[in-house]
């Protein structure tokens, strides 16, 4: 935005203190009324947290979706690296009795 | 806006959203009919030319108001703040489009005629059918936007005398009015939070945000006065019951938005207010200049297409 200022108007600015230029991202997560667990719907920019989550609110629940909102730095997110990607999962790849399909599970059990 | 009669349309277009099989829906299931199950008939006691012009207040606030807001689509400062004013507008459209719905069941002769076979219902034929005069918004809702802190300025005294009314009508006697109050509570709580908390964000901002809002102050108070000074018609909708008296909501107004100027350390400016011409002013139809563009550009296509389907 600043590039694009008129000269005069960023002259004016000048003495003032200069803005960061972009807010901080945060990644958000959004619960829907019948999901069971939030799940990641995208992300924005923000100043603070407050404003992150009333943000999520206005561009991510319009349409009804959600019943509860979680908003994360981006910044404070541990995230595994593609090139990790063998080591991390390939060893879990051919595990199968790991899984529970080796007994029957009730039809009462839900969300396996 | 519909292009069926309201109350024939009301319930289709929720057919598809309410109840049954949501399955298909990753998200946003259980829509809600706010007038689901309401009463519309027309209480005993309840004259209905006052109701239709009560009405026509409360609605053309919002719908003027709304379409001012909407200019700012594309525009805002950022993304985030486009979305939000514009869903602000939206939920505004929403309460103007059922108030112009049941100004039009009340009082049929206020809606301007059109062609015959015209398939424009009752709501757009007031909303964009009238002439300015026959506006019964106030002035305060006019303006042009201004910069983003004139905006938020003039969204904080708004909504704060919006909420306040609407937590009263809440309570009218007219189940529709009741209805729509109860919903627009909800709506208004989050427009004036979110102009609450950016007016403090531009307060304790910058140098250059604080005289800005400083700036806005001045040019947004001149205006406040006819939020909260009644017409023969509120005080004749309080006195049946139905309608909420303006000026028995200033006080409250007044505290809240003094709290919201005293954390922010930003005083009332010392302006005169914009009185009435000839004792007239938005309520009876006398309106300020921008009032005039703002219509112009609102109404032009529903009336290059009087037969038009939306």
């Amino acid at each position: 935005m600043s590039a694009a200022l008129p000269e005069q108007e960023a002259q004016q600015l000048g003495s003032v203190e200069r803005v960061k230029d972009e807010w901080p991202l945060y990644e958000i997560f959004v619960r829907g009324k019948r999901g069971l667990n939030h799940v990641h719907v995208g992300s924005l920019h923000a100043a603070d947290d407050q404003m992150a989550l009333r943000h999520a609110r206005d561009v991510y629940t319009r349409r009804n979706e959600g019943v509860s909102i979680w908003a994360v730095r981006a910044d404070a997110i541990a995230a595994s690296s593609p090139d990790e990607k063998d080591p991390m999962f390939a060893p879990a790849g051919d595990k199968v009795y790991r899984h529970p399909t080796f007994y029957s599970i009730p039809d009462n059990v839900p969300h396996m | 806006m519909g292009v069926h009669d309201h109350d024939a349309d009301h319930g289709s277009v929720y057919d598809g959203l309410t109840g049954g099989d949501d399955s298909q829906w990753a998200f946003g299931t259980a829509f809600e009919d706010p007038l689901a199950g309401v009463d519309t008939t027309i209480s005993e006691g309840v004259d209905p030319a006052t109701l239709a012009e009560y009405c026509l207040m409360l609605a053309d606030d919002a719908l003027v108001y709304s379409h001012r807001l909407s200019e700012w689509t594309s525009r805002a400062p950022d993304l985030e703040d486009d979305i939000a004013l514009a869903n602000i507008a939206l939920d505004l459209l929403g309460q103007a489009r059922l108030l112009l719905a049941r100004a039009a069941a009340a009082d049929p002769s206020r809606v301007p005629a059109l062609p015959e076979g015209s398939p424009v219902p009752p709501e757009d034929a007031l909303a964009f059918f009238r002439v300015e005069a026959a506006f019964r918004n106030v002035r305060f809702v006019e303006p042009d936007n201004g910069d983003f802190a004139v905006t938020i300025t003039r969204l904080l005294v708004f909504s704060t005398y919006r909420l306040a009314v609407f937590e009263r009508l809440a309570d009218s006697s007219d189940s529709v009015l009741s209805a729509i109050a109860a919903k627009g509570v909800k709506e208004l709580t989050y427009h004036r939070d979110y102009a609450g908390r950016w007016f403090l964000t531009l307060a304790k901002g910058t140098e250059e945000s604080c005289r800005r809002l400083v700036n806005a102050m001045a040019l947004v108070w001149p205006m406040y006065d006819e939020l909260v000074c009644s017409t023969p018609a509120e005080k004749a909708a309080a006195e049946q019951g139905f309608g909420v008296d303006p000026a028995t909501v200033g006080d409250e107004v007044g505290v809240l938005l003094d709290q919201v100027l005293s954390v922010s350390g930003v005083d009332r400016p010392e302006v005169p207010s914009v009185g009435a011409v000839q004792g007239r002013a938005g309520r009876e139809g006398r309106h300020s200049e921008a009032m005039g563009r703002l219509l112009a550009e609102m109404q032009v296509v529903a009336r290059a297409h009087p037969r038009g389907r939306w």
